[in-house]
């Protein structure tokens, strides 16, 4: 099966390429890219070759497929909130070729078993790519690390404790020693939850307004100093995850300065929305980190913008609309975003804060590079994992049409402007609104 | 005033209500309370009605002051008490919600310890719901008593300085007391521990010091608050001996204050640690007006949101 995707945009920050060419899929790898690719439609008659299919892509931005390098996919243990099947559904409907998935499953992706499980329920829907994440500790308990070279010969690309930060700074340690032997990054929820009494919202004024309990931004940044400061002692790259505070940005920004091997990644959310937005109780926009205040927003798209943070990733956390219609304090935290990260993030883009290479970077050279995952360029050779995009597609986000298991989103009823209109995984095209 | 048409609303919140909605309420006060004073104290305003006062927090001066501002007007009055558990949440929140208006309720007070259930269950309650004081975030019809309290004791409110001392971070009187005053053009002061006051108050206009001695001078009412204990979840202040040294409402500091000064308190009252019994039972206190005009509050809030005539 081949496909020419015609006359489209080629963005492809790996390469430094930004113009209009044809793409040319050839069993499944990127066979050429090229001003007016004729080859594939010019044969002689006898050839046996099936025609090509023919994209037209005018109008359109022909982008390296996107890479989400922070989502919970919650098979196994959570199969109600979502499954392997509807997360990667979901991801490539919104865009994505590639997803790296956290380990709080149940079990716990804390051994080879789990990741292989995981890698096995992702290949049989023959869709988006699923890289699995390995548990820093057993049971993300914080107490002793977990299989880590098992896993890593099972497929792991990183190693995270996401939302149970590793709160023993001596296993820290440890984790970022051992890991950068075996060459994963450590993924950090940067979190001193014991600086909060519970985690409900963003401490400030709209906390003291709503009477919720607060999660202090400073919780935050000790966490980001304490691994950046580990990260400098042991060598391991340390990716922070989701920053939220203004104050981790900086502190990112200082250690990139020093020479300090570190990564940062921002999520749509949090450069989105504040804490405003909790005013009514809607339980879709509790979240850990939680939405913060007008001057963190800033300082997230600052550090977007002079590439402070590498990488967009939404943190996608389905949970059931059940839990969610609990009380604020009790719901549990996190927001569904593989379907609106594009398009929120191309807001971005629209207001003329990020070029299209800057942006599209953020979701495919960059978390590649990361993760260290062969992903991420149009490069001739490489698989064809393709993201097209139609910068004007207007779309309302709506619970009905969104794949993924549950509809926790705080977006509903947004209207976003761009999306993607076609997935190409491995040469296969797995989603499309042409 | 034009009349304003309250009925069918719900009161989640003072957030919720302009000051001319305020001052409407409390103007409609004085009829009620004089029922209250009557030797057969009952009206036939809401016979008919049915209002379920549904508390998953203990209560016991709320619960019955909404009880009896129901019976007085003739609704009937179905208390339904809940353990808080975690099985109780859930969904069970709206499933609640739903069956009560499945019976046709015709209103419903509730009192939860997490801010913001009373949202939660107007979203798929028709009919009027009343928060009878939701965690630490509100408890709008103590704030509308207070304030008609010291309306009917200062003559007016707005230029007037209250004084709230305490535990005003987990407070939720403290909160729609604040909204309130400041609505209504009254000054308000806060004092009490560091530990004990809210991230990004002062933002919100109003003054703070932690010495209680210094801060009483100026006031016009002192409102004490109880230490929520069981909100915090950790220790806020070395001892309660300590914290009584320097925030107990005592004789001798009640002394440092104007003359005329209202000493009041929400209740539950912990006497001795954050006022001294001699205070609480002085001629300063006006401790049990409020629970007196608290009945007639809530019976003129019952009228304006159910539409009895």
């Amino acid at each position: 099966m081949e496909i020419l995707i015609c006359g489209g945009r080629v963005i492809d920050p790996a390469q430094g390429i930004d113009r209009h060419l044809d793409v040319w899929i050839v069993d499944g790898k990127i066979a050429e890219l090229g001003v007016d690719i004729r080859a594939p439609l010019q044969r002689a008659s006898g050839d046996p070759r099936p025609a090509p299919r023919i994209i037209a892509a005018q109008g359109c931005v022909v982008a390296p497929g996107f890479l989400d390098m922070h989502v919970h996919l919650r098979e196994p243990g959570f199969e109600y909130k979502e499954t392997i099947a509807t997360g990667l559904a979901a991801a490539a409907a919104g865009g994505f070729t590639a997803v790296a998935a956290m380990a709080n499953t149940q079990p716990v992706n804390d051994t080879p078993a789990v990741t292989e499980f995981m890698l096995r329920r992702a290949a049989a829907v023959r869709g988006t790519r699923l890289f699995p994440i390995g548990a820093v500790s057993v049971g993300l308990r914080g107490e002793e690390l977990a299989e880590l070279g098992g896993m890593h010969k099972a497929g792991i690309v990183g190693l995270s404790d996401d939302g149970m930060p590793v709160m023993n700074p001596r296993l820290a340690r440890r984790a970022m020693e051992y890991g950068r032997m075996l060459d994963l990054p450590i993924l950090s929820h940067c979190e001193d939850h014991r600086l909060s009494a519970s985690r409900v919202m963003h401490e400030g004024i709209v906390s003291t307004a709503l009477g919720l309990p607060g999660v202090l931004a400073v919780a935050e940044n000790v966490m980001v100093y304490r691994d950046i400061q580990l990260a400098a002692l042991t060598g391991a790259h340390l990716h922070v995850q989701h920053v939220s505070t203004a104050e981790a940005v900086d502190l990112v920004r200082r250690a990139k300065d020093k020479g300090i091997t570190v990564t940062a990644e921002a999520c749509p959310h949090h450069f989105t929305l504040t804490h405003e937005a909790v005013r009514g109780y809607d339980t879709n926009t509790k979240v850990n980190p939680p939405l913060r205040t007008a001057e963190d927003v800033e300082a997230i798209k600052a550090g977007l913008q002079d590439g402070t943070i590498d990488v967009i990733a939404s943190d996608h956390a389905p949970h059931h609309v059940s839990e969610k219609e609990q009380d604020y304090t009790a719901a549990p935290a996190g927001m569904i975003g593989l379907e609106t990260s594009v398009g929120l993030s191309l807001r971005l883009y629209h207001a003329g804060l990020l070029s299209l290479a800057q942006l599209i970077a953020k979701f495919t050279v960059q978390p590649a590079s990361v993760l260290g995952v062969p992903h991420g360029t149009l490069r001739v050779g490489s698989s064809a994992d393709v993201t097209i995009l139609d910068l004007d597609y207007a779309c309302e986000v709506e619970a009905a049409t969104l794949r993924s298991r549950s509809k926790n989103s705080p977006f509903l009823g947004w209207h976003l402007r761009g999306a993607a209109v076609a997935t190409i995984v491995g040469g296969e095209v797995i989603f499309e609104r042409l | 005033m034009n009349p304003i048409d309250f009925r069918g609303r719900d009161l989640l919140g003072i957030e919720d209500l302009t000051a001319d909605e305020i001052r409407y309420i409390l103007d409609a006060v004085p009829p009620f309370k004089e029922i209250s004073e009557r030797d057969i104290k009952k009206v036939p305003t809401l016979r008919g009605k049915t209002i379920i006062n549904l508390f998953f927090e203990p209560s016991t001066r709320t619960r019955t002051s909404f009880e009896i501002a129901g019976k007085r007007l003739s609704a009937d009055v179905i208390n339904i008490s809940v353990a808080t558990s975690s099985v109780s949440k859930g969904e069970t929140l709206r499933d609640t919600a739903e069956n009560l208006h499945a019976m046709q309720a015709d209103a419903l007070v509730v009192r939860h310890s997490a801010a913001g259930v009373p949202h939660l269950l107007a979203r798929f309650l028709p009919s009027p719901v009343i928060n009878a004081g939701d965690g630490a975030h509100e408890h709008p019809t103590q704030a509308l008593l207070d304030l008609y309290t010291l309306q009917d004791k200062l003559g007016t409110l707005a230029g007037h300085t209250v004084l709230l001392v305490g535990d005003i971070a987990a407070s939720r009187v403290a909160r729609s007391n604040i909204l309130a005053m400041q609505k209504l053009d009254m000054h308000v002061c806060v004092c009490g521990p560091r530990t004990m006051l809210p991230m990004g108050i002062e933002q919100m206009g109003i003054e703070y010091t932690s010495d209680f001695d210094d801060a009483i001078q100026g006031a016009d009412a002192v409102m004490m608050l109880r230490i929520q204990r069981e909100r915090h979840g950790e220790v806020l202040f070395p001892s309660l001996q300590e914290y009584a040294e320097r925030y107990c409402l005592s004789a001798e500091r009640l002394r440092r204050a104007k003359s005329g000064v209202l000493v009041m308190h929400p209740g539950p009252m912990n006497r001795g640690v954050e006022i001294a019994p001699e205070v609480a039972d002085g001629l300063a206190s006006v401790i049990l007006e409020q629970v007196t005009n608290g009945v007639a509050v809530r019976m003129a809030l019952l009228y304006l949101l159910l539409g009895g005539n």
